[in-house]
C-alpha cells in the first residue's frame, strides 16, 4: 500500500482496536458509566436540597455531571496509553512504522466514543429524575458540539498524561487534575457563593465557559460569549495536548 | 541477490545505561540471507543489540545499519524491512488471537481479506487454530509466545530479529519454530536470533556470534568454532582424589576441563590411537591412576565456556575463523 494510503488505514485500525478493547474492559466501562450517575443522584438528593441555584437543582447540575463524566472517561485513556507503553505494544507498533498520531488517535477516538455513551446514559437518568431540557434541535446540536470539543481536548490531554506516567497507577493519578477541574467552577454551585480568590479562579478556568454554554443551550437561556470562550479554551487545550503528546512520544519511544 | 548490502552492519557500536557499559565498540556484520545466532550470557547485551537494530534504542555512538539503512537517520526505511519478536510478548490481552493478528496485518498494509487469510494461516502454522477465537489473556505462556512469533511474521520482512524465540516453548513447539525459521531462510529472509540454547544455535544457525564484555569474541560456523576452540579432548577419570590432584598438578596448563566432583580431567587430543596411547603412558606411567578414558567431541558448550570463562583483557581479539 502506498505511503499516503496507509496512514488513514492505520488510524482506523487503531480506533477499531481501542473501541474493541474498551468494550471488553467491563470493569472500567461500568465504573465510567455508573460513577457519574451515582454522583448525579448524590448531588441532587444529598446536597441539592441545601444548594440554592434559583431553579430545580437537577436542572442546574446536569452539565456539571456531564463534565465529571468526561473526566472519569479521560482517566481511562491515560491508563490505556501507559499500559500500551509498558507492555511493549507501542514498541511493536513503532517497529512496524505505525505513526504516533495513529496510535494516540485510536485511544482518543475510543475515549470520545465511550464518553458519548455515558453522556447519553446520564442524560437519560437525569430526565427520569426531573431534568427538563429545552426541545430545540439546533441548540441540542450546538450543545453536543461544545461537549465533543471538550471531550476531545481532555481525552488528548489524558493521552499526554499517559505518555508521561511510568505505570498505569501513576497515569490514573495524573488524571486527577482533569477530574477535579469541574468542582471549582460553576458546575455544582454558583460562583457567586465562593470566596473571592476561588471565584477568580472559577470564573477564568476552562470548565466554566463549557458549563455555562451547555446550561444555556440545553435550557434555552441566553449564553452570551460563553460558547466562544469554551471553543477557544477547548481548541487551545487540544493544540497544547497534541503538541505535548508529540514531544512526550518522541521522548519515550525512539 | 547480487551485491545486496549486509543485513546487519555494526561498526564500533557503543551503548551504556548510566554507569553500565553494555556495548563497548561492537563491530559485527551479518550477510544477507541465512540464520545467524547471537549468543551471550545473561546481561551480555543481546537484547540491547537487537533493540538498537530494531530502531527502539538509540546507540550512544558508532554506526548501525540494517539492509543498508542507518537505524537512527533512516529509521523509517529500516522499519519497512524488519520485524521483531522481542524477549517479552507484546500483545493485546483483550483481543483474541485472531483479532491481534488481523490488526497487525492490517497495520502492515494488508487489505482486510488478505489480513484475515494471513492471520488464519499463521494461527494454523503455529498450532493456535483452536484457540484463535479466545482472548489472549486466556493463553498459556507458550501459546502467548507462539502468538507473538506469529505476530512478527504478519508482514513480509526481509530481516527478522527473534530475541530468545524458543524460551518457554515445549519441545514440539520448538521443533515447529525451527521449521518455520528454516522456511524463512529458504525464502531468502535473514534471521538473526538470540538464544541461550547452544544446541539450538548448533542446529539452526549458519553462523554463530558470541557477545562478551561488550564485543564479539567469536564469529564463525558451529564446526569452525568447535574446531578452533575445542576440537577433541581425552577425558580421564581418576581412581581417587590423591591421584586426581597429582595428575592435575603435573598437567598444569594442559588441562582443558577439570571436574573434581567426578575426578575427571581432560587434555586435548586428535583422537588417533597412537596419540591417545602416548598420552595415557605419559600421564599415568604406573597404569594405576586412570580408571576410565573417553574421547569427546567438543561441543558448543565447551566453546562457550572457553570463551566466556576467560577474562577478556584489551586488546580484544575477534576470532574470525
Ligand atoms: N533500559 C535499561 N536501563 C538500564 N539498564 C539496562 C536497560 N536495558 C538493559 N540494561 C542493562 O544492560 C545490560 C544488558 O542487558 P540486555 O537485556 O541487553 O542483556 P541480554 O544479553 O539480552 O540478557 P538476557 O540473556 O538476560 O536476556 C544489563 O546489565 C541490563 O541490566
Ligand atoms: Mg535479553
Amino acid at each position: 500500500m502506498s505511503e499516503l494510503a496507509i496512514r488513514p488505514t492505520q488510524a482506523m485500525v487503531m480506533v477499531g482496536r481501542c473501541v474493541r478493547l474498551s468494550r471488553r474492559n467491563i470493569d472500567a466501562m461500568l465504573t465510567s458509566l455508573l460513577l457519574p450517575v451515582i454522583l448525579m443522584l448524590l448531588f441532587v438528593y444529598l446536597f441539592g436540597g441545601a444548594i440554592d441555584t434559583g431553579s430545580a437543582y437537577v436542572t442546574y447540575v446536569v452539565p456539571g455531571v456531564l463534565l465529571l463524566c468526561a473526566g472519569f472517561g479521560a482517566a481511562g485513556t491515560a491508563i490505556s496509553v501507559t499500559t500500551d507503553l509498558t507492555n511493549g505494544m507501542i514498541e511493536r507498533l513503532r517497529t512496524m512504522d505505525v505513526g504516533a498520531t495513529s496510535i494516540l488517535a485510536g485511544h482518543v477516538v475510543a475515549s470520545v466514543a465511550r464518553n458519548s455513551v455515558s453522556t447519553v446514559l446520564v442524560l437519560g437518568v437525569a430526565v427520569a429524575i426531573g431534568f427538563r431540557p429545552a426541545v430545540e434541535p439546533l441548540r441540542w446540536l450546538a450543545a453536543a458540539g461544545v461537549l465533543l470539543m471538550f471531550l476531545l481536548a481532555v481525552s488528548w490531554l489524558s493521552a499526554a498524561f499517559g505518555l508521561l506516567a511510568r505505570t498505569p497507577e501513576a497515569a490514573s493519578g495524573y488524571t486527577f487534575l482533569v477530574m477535579f477541574l469541574p468542582y471549582p467552577s460553576s458546575a455544582f454551585v454558583p460562583v457567586e457563593t465562593m470566596p473571592d480568590w476561588l471565584r477568580g479562579f472559577a470564573e477564568n478556568q476552562p470548565v466554566t465557559p463549557v458549563i455555562e454554554s451547555l446550561r444555556g443551550l440545553l435550557l434555552d437561556t441566553p449564553v452570551g460569549s460563553a460558547p466562544a470562550h469554551a471553543a477557544a479554551w477547548c481548541l487551545g487545550l487540544l493544540a497544547v495536548a497534541v503538541v505535548l503528546s508529540g514531544l512526550l512520544f518522541r521522548r519515550r519511544v525512539a | 541477490m547480487v551485491n545486496a548490502p549486509p543485513a546487519v552492519d555494526l561498526v564500533d557500536l557503543r551503548k551504556s545505561f548510566g554507569d553500565v557499559v553494555v556495548l563497548d565498540g561492537l563491530t559485527m556484520r551479518v550477510p544477507s540471507g541465512g540464520v545467524h545466532a547471537l549468543l551471550g550470557q545473561n546481561g551480555a547485551g543481546k537484547t540491547t543489540t537487537v533493540r538498537i537494530l530494531a530502531t527502539l534504542t538509540r546507540p550512544d555512538s558508532g554506526s548501525a545499519r540494517v539492509a543498508g539503512h542507518d537505524v537512527v537517520r533512516e529509521r523509517r526505511q529500516v522499519r519497512r524491512v524488519i520485524s521483531l519478536a522481542g524477549q517479552h510478548a507484546a500483545l493485546d490481552d483483550g483481543q483474541t488471537g485472531l483479532e491481534n493478528l488481523i490488526m497487525l496485518a492490517r497495520l502492515a498494509g494488508l487489505s482486510g481479506p488478505a489480513a484475515r487469510a494471513r492471520a488464519a494461516a499463521l494461527l494454523e502454522r503455529f498450532d493456535l487454530a483452536d484457540a484463535a477465537g479466545r482472548q489472549a489473556v486466556t493463553y498459556s505462556g507458550g501459546m502467548r509466545r507462539r502468538l507473538d512469533l506469529a505476530a512478527s511474521l504478519v508482514g513480509a520482512p526481509s530481516v527478522i530479529f527473534l530475541d530468545e524465540p524458543t524460551t518457554g516453548l515445549d519441545p514440539r513447539s520448538r521443533q515447529g519454530l525451527w521449521e518455520v525459521i528454516g522456511e524463512l531462510a529458504g525464502a531468502g529472509v535473514t534471521v538473526l536470533l538470540t538464544t541461550q540454547y547452544l544446541e539450538e544455535a548448533d542446529r539452526l544457525a549458519d553462523r554463530i556470534m558470541v557477545l562478551h564484555h561488550g564485543g564479539l569474541v567469536a564469529d564463525g560456523t558451529a564446526a569452525e568454532l568447535k574446531g578452533h576452540f575445542g576440537a577433541q579432548r581425552l577425558e580421564l577419570t581418576w581412581r581417587d582424589e590423591a591421584s586426581f590432584a597429582e595428575a592435575a598438578r603435573r598437567l598444569g596448563d594442559r588441562t582443558t576441563h577439570r571436574e573434581p566432583a567426578r575426578l575427571a580431567l581432560s587434555v586435548a587430543t586428535d583422537g588417533s590411537a597412537p596419540q591417545v596411547r602416548g598420552l595415557l603412558d605419559e600421564i599415568d606411567p604406573d597404569r594405576h591412576g586412570v580408571v576410565r578414558f573417553t574421547v569427546r567431541e567438543a561441543t558448543l558448550d565447551d566453546v562457550f565456556l572457553t570463551l566466556t570463562g576467560r577474562p577478556v583483557s584489551p586488546p580484544r581479539e575477534v576470532t574470525n575463523v
